[in-house]
């Protein structure tokens, strides 16, 4: 009975082909239009996960000066606060870090043969690499003893090295950075785009002494980078970096911080948590449009149970009961949901790879959506198909088969 | 003993006013009989009809059929009785338009659970019983008014009914469908189906055995032919 319920719903379906396209149409683009947007959503989110990730993980950054009330940091380079004997304390006396690296950088133009560059500059140690996950895919990074020694070394950034030497092999070349002879001695792999859409293999390393002592003559450190062993000993990392930099710094109780220390696991949480807003969002924008093709199935399931009234009072006479008139029509409105849910995924897939492929935006299909969206297109028919259905069922007979 | 009514009235309220359809009808019919029942028009024929047929309810009385009573049964038993044991005619046909005679035929049977292929036999079979085997794929709009009729025959007995109520059978045909379709009756009650039907013309009453004359609601004579 079952089957032959399903079996009369089809054929029904069938007799008003252009009507069950276009009610399905309805759910069709509900059902895509969830999909498409919430895999914008997802989309965004690996996104700024995986360049937050490429940033470092379990990372502490250090600043000089305090974050004001206001939030508003005084200008950079006003803050002389923080050294390289600093950033050896840490090192050397709190628990659980794995690597430190401080950091000075300046903006500086570089000139290789006739062609020249305007870059980042960064002073730093050889820790640097792991803190910060960069991989030095030619030649090496700098050693200790050419920080110890000031050597004029340097280790060049993807975009910089393509823009300097285009196809010719940079290690081993000379390279002026602000007029001074550098011999470039590696180059990093490339990291792409940073959460902040800044590319991240726009940078020149250098050795922390050279360019505090040769290229900018300061003798203070602008950026302390911990990376703390394991995520659950951050926020201890942390406190105690605080604590010991209040007391180096002879700070009384009363004063405020005169740096700061930002952890990345908390920046990176408050931009997950603003992009599953966002998803949630456009989800539930599109499961609007699809409760609206919900309401078209209802609408043309009481048309049509007004249509065929007769049709119900002859199946009635001949034997159909109150199960087998609901179940037809409530199949009629499934099939609907189901056949829209499906043509609905696929449009809505369809539509993420386009929206990557037109406008370069990321997007990650979740098989979740999907099985919400369709288990959802389901739940829709048969919630706006029962009204309809229980109407048809409940007629008398006699009064459908006078019905004109 | 297929059909026993007793007291059967069947009252409209219209506004303040009774309308009494059936006044108190008390009538038997026995298994093989060949009955038609004439009237006025409005004296209550087509209500006592849908009565037997067990698509409406009497407001009171007694009515058994085959020794079960159906005055009181609940919907759902109700369309169980109409499939199981009755097959209804109507004077308007009332086939399904999209589908095929043979699947109209076939209809009370999807309704009683039986298989697709066997279906497809027994209607094909009922179709020839009224001589339609050569239009079993004709659609209603394809066929004229008396193959109609015959295709509504064909699937009032596919089930193998106890009874047959046809209302007005031929009230929408010509004179020689209406003959064509009265022998058809007359063929399937030799063959032992008990027959009730529903006619302004005496000339068509004249193929039954018995005629019942209807009056207000109440039954003014009954006499074999
Ligand atoms: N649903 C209804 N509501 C109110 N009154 C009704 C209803 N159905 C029938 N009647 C009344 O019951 C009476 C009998 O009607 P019925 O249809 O049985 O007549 P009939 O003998 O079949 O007439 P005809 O020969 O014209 O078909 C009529 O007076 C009619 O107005
Ligand atoms: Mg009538």
């Amino acid at each position: 009975m079952f089957w032959e319920s399903i079996i009369i719903a089809l054929e029904g379906l069938k007799a008003n082909k252009l009507r069950s396209i276009l009610t399905m149409l309805g759910i069709i683009i509900g059902v895509g239009a969830v999909i498409a947007m919430v895999s914008i959503g997802m989309g965004v989110q690996n996104k700024i996960q995986n360049s937050i990730a490429s940033l470092g993980s379990n990372l502490l950054i250090i600043t000089p000066g305090a974050t004001s009330p206001s939030g508003v940091r005084l200008a950079a380079g006003s803050n002389t606060t923080l050294t390289n004997k600093d950033a050896q304390a840490i090192g050397r006396q709190i628990e659980g870090i794995s690597a430190v690296a401080p950091s000075v950088s300046k903006q500086y133009q570089l000139v290789y043969g006739n062609k020249n560059w305007m870059t980042t500059v960064q002073g730093t140690t050889p820790e640097f690499v792991s803190v910060r996950n960069f991989n030095v895919e030619l030649g090496r990074f700098f050693s200790n003893q050419e920080v110890d020694t000031r050597t004029r070394v340097a280790v060049l950034g993807k975009t910089t090295a393509e823009n300097l030497f285009g196809a010719v092999y940079p290690v081993g070349q000379t390279v002026r950075i602000n007029s001074a002879p550098f011999i470039v001695v590696g180059v990093f792999e490339g990291k792409g785009q940073s959460a902040g859409g800044m590319d991240q293999d726009d940078v020149v390393v250098i050795p922390l002494t050279t360019a505090q002592e040769r290229m900018m003559g300061i003798s203070y450190i602008q950026t302390i980078s911990v990376q703390a062993a394991n995520p659950e000993s951050i926020n201890q990392v942390q406190e105690e970096i605080t604590s010991l930099l209040r007391s180096r710094h002879k700070l009384a109780k009363d004063m405020p911080d005169d740096f700061t220390v930002r952890n990345l696991a908390a920046v990176m949480a408050t931009a997950e948590e603003t992009t599953n807003t966002i998803t949630l969002l456009l989800g539930n924008i599109a499961a609007i449009s699809l409760l609206v093709g919900g309401i078209g199935i209802m609408n043309i399931m009481l048309v049509s149970v007004t249509e065929r009234t007769r049709e119900i009072g002859i199946r009635k006479a001949l034997g159909a009961t109150y199960r087998n008139i609901l179940l037809q029509f409530l199949i009629e409105a499934i099939v609907i949901g189901v056949t829209g849910g499906l043509m609905g995924i696929g449009l809505g897939i369809g539509a993420a790879y386009a929206i990557s492929a037109i406008a370069g935006w990321n997007t990650a299909i979740s098989s979740g959506s999907i099985l919400v969206a369709f288990g959802f297109s389901v739940a829709i028919g048969l919630f706006f198909g029962i009204y309809p259905a229980r109407k048809a069922a409940l007629l008398d007979p006699i009064d459908a088969l006078r019905y004109e | 003993m297929s059909i026993v009514l007793s007291n059967i009235k069947k009252i409209y309220q219209m506004g303040d006013a009774h309308v009494a359809a059936l006044a108190g009808i008390t009538l038997e019919i026995f298994a093989g009989e060949f009955t038609s029942i004439m009237g006025p028009s409005g004296s209550g024929k087509s209500t006592l009809m849908n009565i037997l047929g067990c698509l409406d309810r009497p407001t009171s009385g007694s009515y058994m059929l085959d020794g079960e009573e159906v005055a009181t049964l609940k919907d759902d038993e109700l369309a169980v009785t109409r499939n199981k044991k009755i097959g209804f005619v109507f004077q308007n046909f009332n086939l399904l338009p999209r589908m095929s005679a043979q699947q109209n035929v076939a209809l009370p049977l999807v309704y009683a659970g039986v298989m697709k292929q066997e279906r497809d036999s027994m209607a094909a079979n009922a179709l020839s019983m009224v001589g339609l085997a050569d239009r079993m794929y004709h659609r209603p709009n394809e066929l004229s008014g008396g193959q109609r009729q015959r295709v509504a025959i064909a699937r009032a007995l596919v089930n193998n009914p106890s009874i047959i109520m046809a209302d007005e059978p031929t009230g929408n045909l010509d004179s020689k469908s209406g003959n064509e379709i009265m022998e058809i009756f007359t063929n399937l009650n030799k063959e032992g189906r008990t027959i009730v039907l529903v006619t302004h013309e005496i000339e068509i009453a004249q193929y039954t055995r018995r005629i019942i004359s209807f009056r207000d609601g109440l039954i003014m004579s009954d006499e074999a032919v």
